[in-house]
């Protein structure tokens, strides 16, 4: 039996409910649905305020972090006055603000092998709005254990991705991915950058096709992939079918429960922390600027060179990541040398390839330039 | 010739383009052509063992190379292939 709408709903979702393939009947089953929103960032941002303005009944969002004034270039549920506030309290308010008739759930903790079953299983659909390999792998098990559509989007400076993977009528992610790439192969957002609107575009999508799976009209993403360029302004589809070797959904599925994700992937999901090549290759910025006083140091910049020109630290050498195994030539092994970059994860990445190359007095600047920028030199910017 | 679309994260080793022109009767020598044009390209499609990566996923048109002859699926001229990227981005961690 569905929810009757009242006569302020009726009101307020008078435009829906002009339209034959949602009508009345179409929004009660929306007010009776729920959703559940891994991750208040980028992808996140527009999936929940659509969602909430579309009606769905019930709201979940998962999110341990804070809002952080980088994230506002495009995580608009976010605003300037929440910025140091809890990402699902900040995006909660915003809800209820746009649509005070649902009901918005809000789980301020990592989504983990541990807590995705219990938080996920009372809800009918889930929207992968996630940033890093293991919780996206995380969630889509959830979905194939749980029997759910799993709403994914991904994106990389202008490339967005979108699809509907739902194990019962398709393929799952794994057919596709069935493992991530090696740590390091592929760059994060944080590190390469993303275009602010591209995730308000993808989003959308995504929030679309939740609605349209809820909704039980048209033809949603399921079997499809679509790929999106947004300098080219393309959008590709391509076919996904089951994969019979699949590890969770095929007919000779091997992983039966949630597994450690994070060691799945070989990275961390959940880590807040600097970017670290381990305590014995780390140093730390105050290290480094009593060291830079005592000179023999060398500085080895790991960043492209468009980065150089938003900070740099005198007498780097500026060798991008992606070059240095090219370029090792130009190095002296022989010499002290101290490894950096925005936040320490690259540099941490070319320690390793320095180290395997016969580097042994290299060290990686823990935190990178930001860090220095935080802690020794106020006048550089943060980015 | 058929053509190769280049995700935006692989573009770095293409210099930067989107789209390149390769030859080859099948998917296997038109790699072997790619990454004799881009040598720096081969260690994220292939592994050490030179297989291609499993989450490297190549398209022909709308198909998956997967689900027709994998690496021996043949192909010709104005053939359209897609290279899809493994990308975990949303949101955004240090």
């Amino acid at each position: 039996m569905l929810p009757e709408l009242s006569r302020d709903e009726i009101l307020r979702y008078s435009r829906h409910l002009l339209i034959p393939e949602v009508g009345l009947e179409g929004q009660r089953k929306l007010k009776a649905s729920s959703a559940l929103v891994i991750g208040t960032g980028g992808l996140g941002s527009p999936v929940a305020l659509y969602l909430a303005a579309a009606g769905i009944g019930r709201i979940g969002l998962v999110d341990y972090d804070v809002v952080d004034s980088s994230n506002l270039q495009r995580q608009v549920i976010h605003g300037t006055s929440t910025v140091g506030k809890l990402k699902v309290e900040s995006a909660k308010a915003k809800l209820v603000d746009l649509n005070p008739e649902i009901q918005v759930d809000v789980y301020n903790e990592p989504f983990t092998s541990d807590n995705a079953l219990r938080i996920a299983r009372d809800y009918d659909i889930i929207l992968d709005g996630t940033d890093n390999f293991p919780t996206r792998y995380l969630t889509n098990d959830v979905a194939v254990f749980l029997g759910k559509p799993n709403v994914y989007a991904s994106i990389y400076r202008f490339d967005g991705q979108a699809s509907v993977f739902y194990a019962k009528e398709g393929p799952c992610y794994r057919c596709l991915f069935p493992e991530p790439p090696p740590p390091g192969l592929v760059p994060s957002c944080a590190e390469g950058g993303v275009l602010g609107v591209l995730p308000g575009t993808i989003g959308t999508i995504q929030a679309t096709e939740a609605l349209k799976v809820l909704l039980g009209i048209g033809e949603p993403l399921i079997g499809k992939l679509l790929l999106y360029n947004a300098l080219d302004m393309t959008f590709d589809f391509v076919k996904l079918k089951k994969n019979p070797n699949c590890r969770v959904c095929g007919p000779n599925a091997d992983i039966k429960e949630l597994i450690d994700y994070e060691e799945f992937c070989g990275v961390p999901s959940h880590d807040h922390e600097e970017g670290s090549a381990g305590a014995n290759w780390d140093i730390t910025v105050t290290e480094l600027s009593e060291r830079v006083k005592q000179n023999h140091l060398k500085l080895l910049d790991v960043r492209e060179p468009h980065e150089l020109e938003i900070s740099a630290l005198p007498d780097a050498k500026n060798i991008p990541l992606g070059q240095l195994a090219a370029r090792l030539s130009e190095l002296d092994s022989a010499e002290e040398m101290v490894i950096f970059c925005k936040s320490g994860a690259r540099s941490a990445r070319g320690l390793e390839l320095l180290v395997s190359a016969g580097f042994k007095k290299v060290k990686n600047l823990k935190g990178g330039i930001n860090a220095w920028a935080r802690e020794v030199d106020q006048e550089i910017p943060i980015y | 010739m058929p053509v190769l679309r280049i995700p935006t994260p692989l573009r770095s080793y293409t210099n930067g383009q989107s789209e390149v022109n390769i030859s080859g009767s099948n998917i296997s020598d038109a790699l072997t052509d790619l990454t004799t044009q881009y040598p720096s390209i081969k260690p994220h499609l292939f592994n050490d063992g030179g297989e291609l990566r499993p989450f490297v996923n190549l398209f022909i048109g709308e198909n998956n190379i997967k689900d027709l002859q994998g690496v021996d699926t043949p192909i010709k001229d104005g053939d359209r292939l897609v290279l899809i990227p493994s990308i975990a981005g949303g949101q955004d961690v240090t």
